[in-house]
This record gives structure tokens, sequence and C-alpha cells, in this order.
């Protein structure tokens, strides 16, 4: 295990589910050093995490003091319940009613912060503005968010990661689920995207990947 | 031409009746039903097993500790106990337990006491209150966690028979699991 770690200079071999990746890239990310201290406030904080189920997000959130939440968005928008006839014969589209009666249910003004990651680019197009007002309604004022947006350097065919807090200034990238990048922000739609919030942060992050950081 | 029987000839007598031979079924419809189950840590003989095919609807309590295969919806409360919940279990339930390892799915909340367990094929909708969380890869869970302190230690100063109170017991002299309410019986080895 040692030899493969000094090898791939961070890499990090745990179990996985299978068809997932075992590997875990180690990524320095000052997006999540920003958010982290911005929830470095008093214990008993609700924060939202909105990726995959992850044992490391759940312990660093809960370690800090806070209570951890978390509903993975990507699994929910795909699932075969929500698949609808499309407006053109033999298309199908998102029942976006019914994501929002089911998913993403919360007391408006719920939560402290929310972890969107990069959901946003694999959201598929129909749910994209209603999560993103969704998170607005749930998030407390001046509460933070951060999400990440792939450039377009990613290319389409970037993979989807699920993304572990190892510390509070360092992530590790899993290969997740298949999901298919759906979209590239270019900043202006991403401030168009999060207007309502008081204010925005770009951060530039490795391998084509725009962090930012949102205060409602 | 017929010889008179001779007095010293015993008449011929049919053996002692016997009882009917029990009339053996075909084995597909006597054999007992084999439950696999996966090899798990808490598969012992002192753990009470609900099967894949039993249903439960209402209160489930018990003094030992349960691997839950089957269906339950209600309330599960072990208490002191730890429960499994199999591949094949599918529990609408508040479940309160000692430790719990889910890795069928569950909707409803979850207290663990001392630790809760997600493995890789867990599917949770619920909330979470524990001293100890481990979430596989792979596991889907939907609901928050409240991790609770743990109880402080016990000091050095005091008494070790107040020592020895505080730790666990297994006091029970007759364990059973009984649900309340249950609309099919507990499959039990």
């Amino acid at each position: 295990m040692g030899f493969f770690r000094n090898l791939f200079g961070g890499r990090i071999e745990t179990p996985s589910a299978p068809g997932e990746g075992a590997v875990r890239i180690a990524r320095r990310s000052t997006g999540f050093n920003q958010f982290t201290r911005a929830i470095l406030r008093p214990d008993g904080q609700r924060v939202l995490d909105l990726g995959s189920t992850s044992s490391s997000n759940i312990n660093f959130i809960t370690g800090l003091g806070h209570r951890a939440y978390n509903e993975d968005v990507l699994i929910a928008a795909n699932a075969s319940r929500l698949v609808i006839p499309g407006p053109d014969e033999g298309s199908t589209t998102v029942d976006v009613e019914r994501f929002l009666a089911e998913d993403l249910l919360y007391e408006p003004e719920s939560f402290d912060a929310v972890l969107f990651w990069d959901v946003c680019d694999y959201l598929p197009e129909p749910l994209v503005k209603p999560v993103v007002e969704r998170i607005y309604q749930i998030t407390k004022p001046h509460g933070a968010l951060l999400a990440f947006f792939h450039t377009r350097d990613a290319g389409a065919e970037a993979p989807y990661y699920r993304y572990h807090i190892k510390s509070a200034e360092t992530l590790e990238l899993q290969q997740g689920p298949h999901f298919q990048l759906q979209r590239v922000f270019q900043n202006r739609h991403v401030e168009n995207l999060f207007r309502d919030y008081k204010s925005i942060k770009f951060f530039l992050g490795r391998e084509n990947i725009r962090e930012v950081l949102l205060v409602r | 031409m017929w010889k008179s029987r001779r007095e010293d000839e015993k008449p011929f007598t049919s053996p002692t009746p016997q009882p009917p031979a029990p009339v053996v079924p075909a084995p597909s419809q006597y054999q007992p039903r084999v439950v696999e189950t996966p090899r798990m840590d808490t598969y012992r003989s002192d753990v009470a097993n609900i099967g894949k095919s039993v249903i439960i609807k209402g209160e489930l309590s018990g003094s030992e500790d349960l691997y839950l295969d089957g269906e339950v919806e209600g309330n599960i409360d072990l208490r002191n106990y730890n429960l499994v919940i199999g591949p094949n279990g599918r529990v609408r339930a508040n479940v309160h337990a000692k430790e719990v390892v889910i890795h069928g799915k569950v909707d409803g909340n979850i207290t663990g006491v001392d630790k809760v367990e997600l493995k890789k094929s867990a599917l949770l909708n619920g909330d979470i209150s524990t001293q100890r969380i481990v979430i596989e890869d792979g596991a889907f869970f939907k609901g928050s966690i409240d991790i609770q302190r743990a109880e402080p230690k016990v000091d050095a100063a005091r008494p070790a028979a107040q020592a020895a109170a505080a730790s666990k017991t297994f006091s029970t002299p007759a364990p059973s699991v009984s649900a309340v309410g249950a609309s099919a019986a507990a499959e039990k080895k």
C-alpha cells in the first residue's frame, strides 16, 4: 500500500462498491478551505451534503460539532420514477413537479451551509433551475454554498467523481457512478444562475474545475 | 385329503398388527425451507433470526440480538441488543438498538446507541442518531446524522464496584423476541 502511495503521489486504495473506482485522488481545494472557514462558527450548524453518501464527509462535518444531512441529488434526479414522456414523440423528460414533491423536502431556511459539489453539471436540464431555487429556499440567510463547475477543457466525457473530505484543505476524488456531463457553465452563466445570492467568489481548481463559494 | 390340523401345530397367525406405515410425502413438500443467510459475525446460535419470507406488522421488541432478513412495518425496539438487517430486509419502522448494521432497505429513523453501520448494499431513508457511524462505499443514505457524545468515563477514584455496575451485563434468563400485533410467526433458529 505504501509503495503505491509513493508511486502515484497521494492516491489511496480503499474498498469500493462494484462498478466504481477504488482509487482516490487527493486534491487540495481552496474553495473547500474557504467553505470550512465559513462554517467554523459555534457548534450545531446544519450542513447539507448533496453529493454521494460519504463516511468521510459525515465524520468531518460532525467532527466540527455540526449536524450532517445527506441527499444524493443525482441518484434521485436519475431515478426511473421521474421519467415521463417528452414533448417530442419517443422522447422522454424529467418530471420536475414530482421531483420537487419528493426530494429536497426541507423547511425554508433550514441549513447553514450546503455542499453542492459538481452536481449541477450532471443534472438533467429541466432540473437545474428548480434545484438551484430549492437550495436557495432551504438555505439560511448568510448561509454558505460550495459548488464546482467544469471548464470547457474538461471535455464531454469528464467522469463523475464522488468527493470525500479528507481535511479542511484537501478533498479526495473517487470515480463514482456513470453520469454524463450535461453542460459546461461559463462564469456569466453561473452568476446568472445564482443571482439571488449576496456574494459569489470564484477559485480556479485543478483538473479543469472551477470552485465557487456563494453566500446567501 | 386335507390333513387335519395337528393339535400341536400352532395355527398360523398374522404378526402383531403394526400401525400403518406413515405415508412419506414427496421430499419437495415437507423438507424444511432452507434459508440461506450470509455468513456474518452476528450469526450465532444466540441470535434470533427472522427469515426473508416473514412479514411482521406491529411492535417488535426483544432481549437478544436479532438478525432480520424479512419485512417489518411498525417499530423495532431492542434497546441493549444488536440488530442486523440482512440484504433481503425491508423495514418501514423506527429502530432503536445498541448497534445497528444495515445491508437492506430501511425507511425510518435509526437510533444505534453505540454504532450504526451502513453496508454497501444499504438503502436508508431516515435520520440516524448514534455515537459512531460507519458507511461503506456504495451505501445510499438520505437523512440527517446526529452524533451523540459518549458518556464521560468513570473516574478512577470511584470504587471498582461502581465501575462494574456501569458495565454491560447479559442478565436476561430467558431471551426472547416478541412481536406485538404480528401477522406472521417469526422463524427462529
